[in-house]
């Protein structure tokens, strides 16, 4: 079955094709960073390690991108969130 | 009309400063000029008789009632229809009209049965007060049957199951005929035939029920006798009593009053004085409320260890310990994240706000998501991106100055029809309408109203459309550059983008079905034709790229200035009572209330001090995030407020899945709903009747919900959430509803300045409701965003995934109707029945024709995710290859066949594009054969 999280991602990457490939992965990041739970962001990071080794398919590599700067926020840092530019409802 | 009676000034106010002054009776008084010489004198504080007057109808001038005499003009004119002029000198009680008065009242009595003292209206006639009024002592032409040719046999009508129409009290005023013509706008009564055959008639005499009426009981309110009556009145007498409250349906949100006698509820009477509805009403608000008092009602709290078992009732103590003993065992076991809660969209403000407390405080996480995530979540997103707050621009009065009004995505005559029929009333007088849906709304062609445009597009375009629309806008030199230079920010890189040849209609037109002249005329028109305001609803938000949709029209009213004044706009039409309320009270996964995130150090530690605890500054977990984690077993725990997940959420097996996987589910709710199958405890809530609260609807205004009688079930829902707490060893305690929002107000930024006190005294208020706003803000952007700048936002469109294929070649899309309310567990439980028993699916002639499909038939309607079963209708409103079914029926289960797509941004999911497949149910000989209700199958 294909992970919810990879799906979603796919999702989001799929809105910023159109940017140059760095900003669309940052965007994708940034967007994961504030709305994403941490065991779905950590869902996420195991489903695309396990893609480098062949074993999930279907990883946008938009998603791909924004996973390794997602993986570099594990180093225990506070989040630089824009909590002015957020919101839904 | 109302025994207790709203103050009635017989005709309505004219806007403008009080410069003419008359005297009126020997009283001096100033008022506006077009004042009715009517008006002039109640609002002098004298009442001058009228039967065909009243102050939500313009002057008619029928009944002769009113006749005053007037210095220097001949005759004894009609004080409803006369205005007043500067220096007027007005005499009401002169011996000359009293006399005119009294014969008119003889005749009007000598055809009317004299049943006072049985009558249901006895006690509360306005003819019987004429009467008295007017010093009638007899009648010289006889009454009744003595008084020669009459009336006294015309029939009566019973075919509406909320009303009667007796026609033999009926005094022909016209004011049944004019409620329906200007306050409702649906003009299905008439007065048939002339002089003494005069009578009023519903559609070409079919009756009620069988004419284009509405049921919005405008008619009935009107009435000035006891011709039309609500059932209720004639079934227990005139209330006695009332309360000021707000209905509980859709996000309108009107203002009513509930009339008792005694403890038991007679009538809701639509407030003049309410802001969102200055008096109308729909038939939900008006007449469906039976539901509270249905005997389905759960009223004692029930405990099972497992789904298997049976629920066995409690008491409340049992309920809430072995609540909070599971929330804390499941913890312990499984994390801390492993529970969370949903909030309802149906709930107070201040109930929605002790159950993020409850998550964020006594939980220790930020699991809480409601029910809006599945309707508006885009709307927050992408308003908030834009413009820098997460709600609509306007007050719904801004519509009345409207020139070009744009409807997408919204039915507002099913789904709205209160604000629907203040959006007529402009659209009689002569404003334009666009019309984007797939549909043929009813909006499209209604009496006196037809859309300059109507763009018919294709499911899942809205997108596409919305950038052509801009398109034209930006390369046809129709942007406001004034405002877009003084106001906002990133605007050269946005046309840059939007000006390409993808963008324009032509190019899209393909894709959208839309042609492209239609859309270049209807985009031209928007950006040209005056103020011009966007409405929508979940056409737009409930799509793949629904936040994109959402930024996509911010963007095209901030390019063409149609922003910050009354009139323009872009508004949200929220799906239920409190959706804007949920959302500001902090129920969502990612933000404090007041839309604040919760990685925001400043926000969070106003809570921590206030609620003495540490909070986290993680997102936490969305709806179908819960979902998806209950079936990979790291979510065991829900409490879920007042909303049927398992019928109203998409791809219901894998919700049905989802929720069999968790080891504790609590469902507060009025009923044994469908969700409550997979529970473990059952806590019996409130009806809306029994709240004491808030509910802030579509315009941000926050109206009381006082509680018309005591709550059934003994607690009020915001008592049992903090028992909760309390019980999970987390101190949270409230004297009463009053200090929640004086908590809310102490710490939400734009709510600082509400209070119980307050609404009280002034009725409701817009947020911001602060120091800088002590009033409340009808119309936000007036001199600058709430972000600064507004902001535009690329909006590139992505088509949706889910695509007809040959194996599923029709899009389905799921709306609501007028009668029934989203899963239906209220007005399934009351008469509206009559209008609404079955979810049915529409479907194009051409679609039905080659599929041998007749109307009535049952059909077969697959997706990839599962199958239904329900009976088509053959509509022309459809497009070819589009249909349409409503969801308020558990046993048709729409949404086995609705897919796990969402939005991009927030997870609302994609209702309105599911690939389908639509066939004869082989089942449909033997359905029939055996009688079965409605044959239905899983996914």
């Amino acid at each position: 079955m294909e992970s919810p999280q990879i799906r979603m991602a796919n999702d989001i990457a799929a809105q910023f094709h159109h940017r140059p490939p760095e900003e669309a992965a940052e965007e994708v990041a940034q967007h994961i960073r504030l709305f994403w739970e941490a065991r779905m962001r950590a869902d996420l990071l195991d489903h695309v390690a396990a893609a480098k080794v062949g074993q999930v398919d279907g990883i946008d590599p938009v998603v791909v991108a924004a996973a390794e700067l997602l993986r570099a926020d594990l180093v225990p840092q506070r989040r630089d969130a824009d909590a002015g530019v957020l919101g839904e409802g | 009309m109302s025994l207790l009676k709203q103050p009635d000034l017989g005709t309505p106010a004219r806007p403008g400063d009080a410069t003419v002054s008359v005297t009126i009776d020997g009283l001096a008084v100033d008022v506006a000029p077009g004042t009715s010489v009517m008006r002039a004198a109640a609002t002098a504080g004298i009442d001058v008789p009228k039967l065909c007057a009243t102050d939500s109808l313009e002057p008619f001038g029928s009944c002769r009632l009113c006749l005053v005499e007037i210095d220097g003009v001949k005759g004894t004119p009609a004080s409803c229809t006369t205005p007043v002029s500067d220096g007027m000198v007005v005499r009401t009680q002169t011996d000359k009209v009293a006399k005119l008065r009294r014969g008119v009242m003889e005749l009007y009595i000598s055809d009317h049965p004299l049943d006072c003292l049985t009558c249901s209206a006895n006690g509360d006639c306005e003819l019987q007060d004429m009467a008295g009024v007017t010093g009638l002592r007899e009648v010289r032409y006889g009454s009744g049957v003595d008084a020669g040719a009459n009336h006294l046999d015309a029939p009566t009508d019973t075919s509406n199951p909320y009303f009667t129409f007796d026609a033999s009290k009926c005094i022909v005023c016209s004011r049944c005929v004019r409620a329906c013509d200007e306050v409702q706008g649906t003009i299905a009564l008439t007065v048939d035939g002339r002089g003494f055959a005069s009578k009023i008639s519903a559609g070409a005499d079919v009756g009620f029920m069988a004419s284009d009426c509405v049921s919005c009981g405008a008619c009935v309110q009107a009435c000035p006798t006891a011709t039309l009556q609500e059932n209720t009145v004639i079934e227990l007498g005139v209330p006695t009593r009332s309360v000021e409250t707000t209905c509980a349906y859709c996000g309108v949100g009107c203002s009513f009053r509930a009339e008792l006698r005694g403890d038991e509820l007679v009538r809701m009477v639509p407030s003049k004085t309410g802001g969102a509805n200055e008096g109308h009403s729909c038939v939900k608000g008006r007449f469906a409320f039976g539901y509270a008092s249905h005997p389905d009602r759960v009223l004692e709290p029930m405990v099972r260890e497992s789904i298997t078992d049976d629920f066995r009732p409690v008491s409340w103590e049992e309920a809430i310990s072995f609540t909070a003993r599971r929330l804390r065992e499941i913890q312990a076991e499984h994390g801390q994240g492993a529970i969370g809660a949903i909030t309802s969209s149906r709930c107070t403000n201040e109930e929605v706000y002790v159950v993020q407390k409850l998550v964020r405080a006594a939980f220790g996480n930020n699991n809480v998501d409601t029910c809006a995530r599945v309707c508006h979540s885009p709307t927050g997103y992408g308003l908030k991106q834009t413009f820098g707050t997460s709600a609509g621009t306007q007050d719904f009065k801004s519509v009345a100055e409207s020139d070009v009004i744009v409807v997408i995505g919204a039915n507002p005559t099913d789904g709205h029809p209160v604000f629907a029929s203040r959006m007529k009333r402009r659209l009689r007088e002569g404003a334009k309408l666009v019309v984007i849906d797939p549909r043929r709304i009813d909006l499209v062609r209604a009496p006196h109203i037809e859309a300059t445009h109507h763009l018919q597009l294709a499911p899942g375009t809205n997108v596409a459309v919305i950038n052509a629309m801009a398109h034209v806008v930006v390369t046809e030199g129709l942007v406001a550059t004034e405002f877009v230079a003084e106001r906002c920010e990133g605007y050269e890189e946005w046309a840059e983008v939007i000006a390409r040849p993808g963008c324009s209609p032509e190019a899209v037109e393909e894709i959208t079905g839309v042609p492209a002249a239609e859309l270049r005329a209807a985009a031209r028109l928007y950006a040209t034709g005056g103020n011009a305001a966007i409405y929508y609803g979940l056409g737009v938000t409930e799509h793949s790229q629904g936040s994109t949709m959402v930024m996509g029209m911010a963007n095209l009213a901030m390019a063409t200035g149609n922003i910050g004044r009354p009139g323009v706009g872009v508004n949200p039409l929220r799906g239920q009572n409190n959706v804007q309320g949920s959302c500001d009270m902090g129920s969502f996964p990612h933000e404090l209330p007041g839309y604040r995130h919760v990685s925001d150090d400043g926000a969070r530690e106003v809570y921590e001090q206030r609620w003495g605890t540490p909070l986290l500054d993680e997102p936490g977990l969305r709806i179908p995030n819960m979902f998806d984690a209950a079936l990979a077993g790291t979510f065991r725990a829900l409490f879920v407020q007042g909303e049927d997940i398992a019928q109203s959420d998409p791809n219901i097996t894998h919700v049905h899945a989802a929720l069999a996987a968790l080891d504790l589910l609590v469902v507060q709710d009025l009923f044994v709903n469908e969700t409550a199958a997979f529970a473990h405890v059952l806590l019996p809530g409130t009806s809306f009747l029994e709240k004491d609260g808030t509910f802030t609807n579509a315009e941000r205004r926050i109206n009381r919900v006082r509680p018309v009688m005591a709550a059934k079930t003994g607690k009020q829902e915001w008592e049992i959430v903090a028992e909760i707490a309390q019980a999970m060893g987390y101190p949270m305690h409230y004297d009463d509803a009053a200090q929640i929002m004086d908590e809310i107000a102490l710490t939400t930024p734009t709510f600082a300045g509400v209070s119980h006190a307050l609404l009280d005294e002034v009725g409701s208020v817009q947020w911001p409701c602060n120091a800088a706003a002590p009033d409340g803000t009808p119309i936000m952007h007036v001199d600058g965003f709430v972000r600064g700048k507004g902001r535009f936002v690329e909006t590139t469109y992505v088509p949706t995934k889910e695509r007809s294929t040959r194996r599923f070649p029709l899009i389905l899309t799921t709306g609501r109707i007028l009668t029934q309310y989203n899963v239906g567990a209220q007005t399934r439980r009351t008469a509206n029945v009559a209008w609404h028993p079955e979810d049915v699916l529409e479907i194009h002639p051409h679609d039905a024709e080659v599929r041998g499909i007749s109307d009535g038939d049952w059909v077969s309607l697959a997706s990839r995710v599962g199958e239904t079963r329900l009976r088509a209708r053959i509509a022309d409103r459809m497009p070819v290859g589009v249909v349409y079914t409503t969801f308020h029926h558990p046993v048709t289960g729409a949404n086995v066949v609705t897919t796990e797509h969402s939005d991009w941004a927030t997870n609302c999911p994609e209702y309105k594009v599911t690939a389908v497949q639509v066939a004869l149910a082989t089942a449909r000989a033997e359905a029939e054969q055996t009688g079965e209700q409605v044959p239905v199958a899983g996914g």
